[in-house]
């Protein structure tokens, strides 16, 4: 693999070795674009190979997460990267005619931007992919995930040889310290630091060590982690095993969220045929290291992304985190001095180790090295997963990349970082994507969830929305955490029902300052970053419900108005019939009305309009 | 554990073979709760009590220990869920995208409230965090089918259609 394969735009999109050579149509299997239909689709692709006898010259490759989930099922036609959005099933014939004829793409069925008049044919020529830098991601979408000939062809394990046969521990930590990666869940702390203490740690004199990859990604709206493990589950082994050598292990453990099904199968049949092939086991590359590893699931638990829980869950106790120090890097799992890194540090580490530190630290700003994958979503045109260099400016992310709210009006604010983070309004868009820069305005990098609201979107609502899920996961151990986001919970809620009082909002801060500084993990310690941000923003927003009894995106039910626009209203008499106060008046086949004294705001009738004649303001 | 203790005729009795499976694979395994808890689950679709009597047993835990981690663990059940299995999704990209009316929707058109389930054992309603697919909020899975990009009005179709399937 050489540098420019990987490190210019999405060029790792073009496939070489294996993948080479014959005509390759690409369809993703990654969750999203399997929600959309594309298993049924790759079906029917590959039996119209079949039949048509051309399975010699034309490949088809089922990959993992291409990026670009809205527009699922993706599929791209190499070695041009001619890119079909949306597809059908019905569609599959016309495509596949066009391909066996070797002619021009079937113009139609091409994608069209928003901005431009023609259709763009290319994948890589797409806004939303041109901005992007695959480190990270270079393999997804483009290999089988659960072919291990397809990650060798593409140098996976080609680290792993490296650092077994011609670095030394020491030396691979140095480089991981070099290259200046720091830990891509949330924390940010120097990934070769961590792999430094672990190595040093004395341990319980048994000399065991073990390293854990960290697959339990909860935030509500990230799904980074899950798109690597789905798409290149080899490399995330690859980087646990480099990881393994430079502290020392022999055991590692892949903690996966149990939501994830499809990563834990894939993990699994990444791990089984790796040391079928001599990658894990006993004397891998006959360097005499012997490393091996294990899936475990997790079964629901947020806390459990925290990494003392994690250890818990793993001993088979209740996944509750314990104070720190000592940390797992001196007393860990069972006690042995442990390594815990999340699935993407994991799969940087393999390129660091093949490219060298220098040529990472090429990119990014400040000392934010390297890329960052995200996870956009919320209002915003393209939702998908998006890796680009730090330094990018969120403007970009947002607008260039994301292609802005898919109305054209104006985004209000981003949410970096989920239940942990903050959000960010649109007078900070042009911040750069950095640790210390978001940081300093609020927000945190985090593990790489961004949720973009616009004007529909109330920020005291959203504040709310992220309490409550802080708050439901909170696992109980220590009181802050477990009392202070209840009590932040009823006056964010109390709010929202226009039940707020003027003293509200200093009790909420103070309160969120206590459950932010004496909680014992990190899911208390940040559970008040989304009141604090929205509070430090849009604190109009919550003037304005509290005094005016007002919610302005109209996204608070308690305090908007429901009435029936008379010219829509066809008399059915539905509404009256569900009214739970008798609130709707109205002779049947004339406009009905709601008595807004009586109205309770339950959304009942608006919920059963069969003309849709019910307006929320 | 061996001999049946159950007195009610109408439940059936615990049938032990499958759980003896999975104990002897975890049995010499370091940490074996969870994998244990996870593989009974899976086959008896919930962690029925004398399961779980068996499992103190056959690990030497305390039957206490055991129901603090199965009662931990969202995805564990005590009781039998329902033959279909409705999952709203409440990540923060299907929340800005109204899953709390897809919700109120599903849950009036079923009739049976979040986390529950219907009396004759047909449907359970459960509430989810994230399930990662977030391109398409916001998103049902009907038994991990997924339905995505809904408002309050789809998923009210949905969930009829739902009904009855589950009627016929």
């Amino acid at each position: 693999m050489t540098t420019r394969e990987t490190a210019a735009p999405l060029a790792s999109h073009e496939p070489d070795g294996m993948l080479a050579g014959a005509t390759t149509i690409r369809i993703c299997t990654g969750s999203g674009c399997v929600m959309s239909g594309s298993l049924v689709v790759a079906e029917r692709v590959e039996s119209a190979i079949a039949e048509a006898g051309a399975g010699d010259r034309v490949r088809v490759v089922r990959t993992g997460c291409d990026g670009l989930c809205e527009l699922g099922p993706l599929t791209v036609i190499d070695p041009r990267g001619t890119f079909y959005p949306k597809v059908t099933e019905h569609q599959v014939e016309r495509i596949v005619d066009s391909i066996l004829a070797g002619g021009a793409p079937v113009t139609e069925l091409l994608y069209r931007d928003h901005t431009a008049d023609a259709p763009i044919e290319r994948y890589a020529d797409l806004p939303f992919n041109r901005s992007q830098q695959h480190i990270v991601l270079r393999n997804c979408g483009v290999i089988d995930p659960e072919d291990i000939e397809h990650a060798i062809e593409r140098g996976v394990y080609d680290g792993l040889r490296t650092a077994l046969t011609s670095m030394s521990p020491d030396r691979v930590i140095a480089q991981i310290q070099a290259s200046g990666l720091r830990g891509r869940g949330g924390a940010g702390f120097s990934t070769g630091l961590k792999w430094r203490f672990t190595r040093d740690a004395a341990g319980d004199g048994s000399g065991q060590k073990y390293v854990i990859c960290n697959a339990d990604e909860g935030d509500p709206g990230a799904f980074m982690d899950r798109g690597i493990a789905e798409g290149d589950p080899h490399s995330v082994l690859e980087g646990l095993a480099i990881a393994a050598y430079a502290v020392g292990a022999t055991h590692g453990f892949v903690y996966v969220r149990s939501e994830y099904p499809l990563a834990v199968k894939r993990f699994r049949m990444a791990i089984a045929a790796a040391t079928k092939h001599g990658f894990l086991g006993d004397d891998v590359f006959g360097s005499g290291f012997c490393f091996n590893a294990e899936v475990r699931e997790g079964a629901g638990a947020f806390v459990c992304g925290e990494e003392t829980a994690l250890i818990a869950s793993i001993e088979g106790r209740r996944g509750t985190p314990r104070t720190r120090p000592p940390f797992p890097a001196q007393s860990g799992l069972w006690g042995r001095p442990t390594c815990i890194n999340n699935v993407e540090t994991l799969a940087n580490v393999p390129w660091i180790i093949t490219h060298g530190a220098d040529e990472y630290t090429a990119m990014g700003s400040g000392t934010s090295r390297g890329t960052k994958v995200f996870a956009l979503t919320g209002k915003v045109r393209h939702s998908g997963l998006v890796e680009v260099p730090f330094g990018l400016s969120v403007r970009e992310l947002v607008e260039t990349i994301g292609g802005g709210t898919p109305d054209g009006s104006p985004a209000k604010a981003v949410q970096f970082g989920g239940p942990s983070g903050g959000c960010l309004p649109e007078s900070l868009f042009d911040t750069p994507i950095e640790y210390e820069t978001l940081a300093a305005v609020g927000a945190i990098v985090g593990s790489g969830g961004v949720v973009v609201v616009d004007g529909h979107t109330c920020m005291v609502d959203l504040a709310r929305f992220f309490l409550s899920f802080t708050q439901k996961e909170s696992c109980g151990k220590c009181v802050p955490c477990r009392i202070g986001t209840k009590r932040m919970l009823e006056i964010v809620t109390r709010i929202c029902e226009g039940d707020g009082a003027p003293g509200d909002l200093d009790t909420l801060e103070q309160l969120a300052r206590d459950v932010g500084a004496l909680s014992l993990c990190g899911l208390g310690q940040t559970a008040p970053n989304p009141v604090l941000t929205s509070l430090r923003y849009f604190r109009h927003e919550y003037e304005e419900h509290i005094l005016e009894h007002k919610c302005r995106a109209g996204a608070c039910k308690r305090l908007s108005t429901f009435r029936i626009v008379s010219h829509r209203c066809i008399g059915c008499g539905v509404c009256k019939k569900y009214c739970p106060t008798d609130a709707i008046s109205g002779t049947p086949k004339l406009p009905h009305l709601i008595d807004q004294a009586l109205c309770i705001k339950c959304g009942a009738c608006q919920q059963r309009c069969p003309s849709d004649a019910i307006e929320r303001s | 554990m061996s001999d049946c203790t159950c007195t009610d005729d109408k439940s059936p009795c615990f049938d032990a073979a499958a759980l003896d499976g999975i104990l002897v694979e975890h049995v010499m395994q370091p940490g074996s709760l969870m994998p244990v808890l996870q593989a009974t689950q899976h086959a008896y679709g919930y962690l029925p009590e004398p399961a779980l009597e068996r499992i103190a047993e056959a690990l030497g835990l305390p039957l206490a220990e055991i129901f603090g981690v199965a009662t931990f663990y969202t995805h564990f059940h005590l009781s039998p869920p329902g033959r279909h299995i409705v999952q709203v999704c409440h990540g923060t990209a299907c929340h800005v995208k109204g899953a709390t009316e897809v919700t109120e929707a599903i849950v009036s058109e079923l009739g049976v409230d979040v986390g529950k389930t219907s009396t004759d054992l047909s449907v359970t309603v459960e509430s989810v965090s994230c399930v990662g697919c977030c391109a398409l909020a916001p998103v049902v899975l009907i038994d991990e089918t997924a339905h995505g990009g809904l408002d309050a009005k789809a998923a009210r179709r949905l969930a009829k259609a739902l009904h009855v399937k589950v009627a016929s």
